[in-house]
């Protein structure tokens, strides 16, 4: 069994405030794992340090086998990222969204016009291959920007809140999505703040005041904590910090 | 990786930048249409030619020659004479409400005086609020008062009348074809930092930054991405903006065309880095655009030289100018066009345009990375 993120005591301190406090997470390849946490717990600092947008304080993190301190270059060009915020341009096509991703990622213009026919096609998008991305809907948008983050087959893909916004039965089809990327290989690390996508993960950690309060599969957490479901554990375990902190 | 693939990757992006530029049409035109616009307007606004001079007499003893002269002023065609009082303050109310642009103060006995061979004097008032129009409306009066002297009988033995000039409002005048090198530098300014500025920092607001910064470009080649299409239409707008001074106005350009390219490539990167920085250190395009104005195209306009002579600045608003890239530009694109001088004679503000692209591009860089945190 290979790990696609090893992440040993990370921790991201801001002054002194730690906003990420010694965590460890490991994630198998092909595994789903679901990052919770409430807003400000620390989660999008986590994230930023896997994915090289910023430097640990101390502790060590390895994404798709390489280091994100010291070889920062190697897992940039092997992870995908989607983020909370659209992450295509509005004022291109999609064909020409595609270029450019396909292009930064190093790919031949072979390679970009199958997988981008592919992409298209997957997507039911066929006829909208020279529309602009703006004029697209909301849902069409982010499943476009999932594929997109895929094109270049990364191992692993950071999901920071991909369906905000979106209606129930988009999600569905985005979770769709997600387990055809895992069944294909990929690693998806990915935040949310719906707890029943929470369910669909194949093992989640919930992070509460900078540290990893609970990590398991959904089944055993909902042991662990006695409660029916993760919204359930997450309340449990969200709300003292939140009293403490928030009064 | 791999150069091929890294240089690919930096094509990808630069393709993807001029896509952004080309879609935006009327952005597009607009930036295109600038420099042209610019110089047309500017130059019949500042046009040399002045027309229609009103011209007040002060004539406090008519005599032979006083009315002689006055019938050359009223003959010439230019000059409409719109009062003839006894006394300068007389004429004053005329200069204040600016019914009056140019009086002519005749000496009492003036037709005495040049008779007796003693030396003769008049004066001549100007209004130089806009001191192009009043250095040439001082030369024709000067020029009708030289040419009835010149077919005097006693002209060339010494008894002339010498014209006083006195420049009222304006003591310091600038020549009118200065006027293109510094719209050159205006316009440079406008599309390197400020355009710059607003695309770098739509990127950082929507959030499409960060997914480019994820990958494996490297942050220059984001800068150089985001520049190099906005480095070719500021070449664009340079060359317009020659061509339309030389289609439209004659201007004349003396030195060497490559230089001043060169020198304009340099400026445009100097501000290219100062837009970079600019979107760096704000958070939301607005607040880019209006730094980007404030920062770069005021002192441009205001503090190079462009407009008021830096001369004529007091002490401390002439320090800050030293650090206005625009100031140095000037200097290289009026002594290339103007005068003709070459390298050897702007070694100075190249160096110091070339440092402060360095200065600025570092910095830029660095607030670029440490704005990640």
């Amino acid at each position: 069994m290979t790990l696609a993120i090893d992440v040993q005591r990370l921790t991201r301190r801001f002054g002194a405030f730690v906003a990420v406090d010694a965590i460890s997470v490991q994630v198998k390849t092909g595994e789903v794992f679901g990052f919770l946490g409430a807003n400000g717990a620390g989660k999008t600092t986590a994230i930023k340090m896997l994915i090289g947008l910023l430097e640990p304080t101390e502790g060590s993190a390895q994404v798709a086998g390489y280091d994100v301190r010291t070889q920062s270059e190697e897992v940039r060009r092997r992870i995908g990222y989607m983020s909370q915020r659209f992450s295509l341009y509005d004022d291109l096509t999609v064909r020409e969204n595609i270029q450019l991703y396909g292009g930064i990622y190093g790919l031949t213009d072979d390679e970009i016009s199958t997988r981008g026919a592919e992409l298209v096609g997957g997507l039911h998008l066929d006829g909208a291959h020279d529309a602009l991305v703006g004029t697209l809907p909301l849902g069409w948008k982010q499943k476009l920007a999932f594929s997109v983050a895929l094109l270049h087959r990364p191992l692993v893909v950071f999901l920071d809140e991909p369906t905000g916004g979106v209606d129930p039965v988009t999600r569905r089809q985005f979770w769709e999505m997600i387990y055809a990327a895992a069944a294909r290989g990929t690693t998806v690390f990915v935040t949310t703040h719906y707890m029943d996508e929470a369910e669909y993960c194949d093992r989640l950690s919930i992070m509460v005041d900078g540290r990893i309060a609970a990590m398991g599969t959904p089944a055993e957490l909902k042991a662990e904590f006695g409660a029916p479901t993760i919204d359930e554990v997450f309340v449990r375990l969200a709300r003292p910090a939140a009293m403490a902190g928030g009064v | 990786m791999h150069r091929e693939k890294r240089l690919s990757a930096l094509i990808a992006f630069v393709v993807k930048e001029m896509r952004h530029i080309l879609r935006d049409r009327q952005t597009l035109v607009i930036l295109l249409l600038l420099p042209l616009a610019q110089v047309v307007l500017f130059g019949f606004a500042i046009r040399t030619d002045v027309n229609d001079i009103r011209l007040a007499v002060v004539d406090p003893v008519p005599d032979a020659v006083t009315l002689a002269l006055r019938a050359r002023f009223v003959g010439n065609g230019r000059f409409r004479v719109v009062a003839t009082v006894p006394t300068v303050a007389a004429a004053e109310p005329f200069f204040r409400r600016g019914a009056a642009d140019i009086a002519v103060v005749f000496q009492p006995g003036l037709a005495e005086r040049l008779a007796r061979g003693t030396g003769a004097q008049m004066q001549l008032l100007v209004d130089a609020s806009d001191p192009n129009s009043g250095t040439t409306m001082q030369t024709y009066a000067t020029s009708v008062i030289a040419a009835w002297q010149a077919e005097q009988p006693g002209a060339g033995r010494g008894v002339r009348i010498i014209p006083q000039v006195r420049m009222r409002y304006n003591p310091t005048l600038e020549s009118v074809n200065l006027f293109v090198p510094g719209l050159i530098a205006l316009v440079l300014t406008l599309v390197s930092s400020m355009m710059t500025a607003i695309s770098l920092s739509r990127e950082k607001e929507r959030g499409t930054l960060e997914v480019l910064l994820v990958s494996p470009l490297r942050p220059w080649q984001i800068i150089v991405g985001k520049v190099v299409p906005y480095l070719l239409l500021a070449f664009a707008n340079v060359v317009t903006a020659l061509f339309a001074a030389w289609a439209v106005f004659q201007v004349p350009f003396r030195g060497s065309v490559a230089l001043l390219l060169g020198a304009s490539t340099l400026y445009a990167m100097v501000g290219l880095a100062l837009g970079v920085l600019i979107a760096a250190v704000t958070t939301s395009q607005r607040a880019a655009m209006l730094f980007a104005l404030v920062g770069t195209m005021l002192p441009t306009t205001l503090l190079s030289g462009l407009i008021f002579p830096i001369a004529s600045m007091p002490l401390p608003l002439r320090l800050i100018s030293h650090i206005i890239p625009a100031r140095w530009f000037i200097v290289i694109a009026r002594g290339v066009m103007l005068k003709g001088v070459g390298v050897a004679d702007l070694w100075m503000e190249i160096a110091i345009l070339s440092l402060m692209f360095v200065a600025f591009m570092t910095l830029a860089i660095r607030s670029f990375r440490a704005r990640l945190d």
